[in-house]
């Protein structure tokens, strides 16, 4: 990741999901490169780790960066491991992304940001009145939704130390 | 009550979709919502289960029934499901 050379915002301290946590279930639509329908975290998680991965609405340049690197670095065929993301964004704006970054990845859509606020990592967007979305956050899930690992950002714009999640995957 | 839920493949607002909509929740049957998108040519899910790009289509797997066009989905429905009383 390049270093960015600009002011970062501190988010302020909040309770949120964390590792030994169990995450809470949650049914949103989640999209593929072809189709979405609704589905639970329970659903995909029974299959065996799940990393799920909070990301700013799609179009933001993190949406590409973090959709970029985690493509880039295939954990999926390294680990066993589902990599699934969740954002604001409609289910449109989900099949154009899995496109344009060639992602195999499933996305589930919140517009409403609920599951966010389930998580504790709301985060209202300064100048975009009404609009909140989730903290940038990444979270490694057994198969019965227990937290492995978690990261939150506290600062915004923030990215994933995505080797300390690989260092996480590497622990399954 | 068949088994497995029947898959409907179904476009945001489309009044010929909508059409089974109402007759599956009429039936009261266990269905599941995958929806596509507008453009037909991005439809390539619906074309693999049912030899065509159009909307709605149903796979009723406890019948081993694959079916698209809202009025024999319709019919089916009502046919396979419905009159039992």
């Amino acid at each position: 990741m390049v270093e960015l050379d600009f002011d970062v915002v501190d988010l302020p301290e909040r309770d949120h999901v964390e590792e030994g946590d169990v995450a809470p279930d949650f049914t949103r639509p989640l999209v593929n490169e072809e189709f979405w329908e609704d589905r639970s975290l329970s659903d995909v998680t029974e299959d065996g780790p799940v990393l799920l991965v909070f990301y700013t609405m799609d179009g933001a340049f993190p949406a590409t960066y973090i959709w970029n690197e985690i493509r880039d670095r295939e954990w999926e065929t390294e680990f066993d491991v589902r990599i699934v993301g969740l954002s604001i964004s409609d289910p449109y704006s989900h099949k154009r992304l899995i496109g344009e970054r060639g992602i195999d990845y499933e996305l589930f859509s919140d517009p409403n940001n609920t599951v966010a606020v389930e998580y504790g990592i709301p985060n209202d967007l300064d100048g975009m009145t009404g609009v909140s979305e989730p903290r940038p956050a990444v979270y490694l899930l057994d198969d019965e939704r227990v937290v492995e690992y978690a990261w939150v950002a506290e600062e915004w714009p923030q990215f994933p130390d995505y080797d300390e999640v690989e260092a996480a995957l590497s622990e399954l | 009550m068949s088994e497995t839920p029947i898959m409907f493949y179904r476009l945001q607002a489309c009044p010929f979709c909508e059409r089974v909509t109402r007759m599956l929740d009429e039936l009261e049957l266990d269905y599941r919502s995958r929806f596509v998108e507008p453009m037909h040519s991005e439809r390539d899910v619906v074309k693999r289960v049912s030899g065509k790009r159009t909307v709605p289509a149903i796979v009723d797997e406890s019948t081993g029934v694959t079916m698209t066009e809202s009025a024999n989905i319709v019919d089916y429905l009502e046919r396979t499901y419905g009159g039992s009383a």
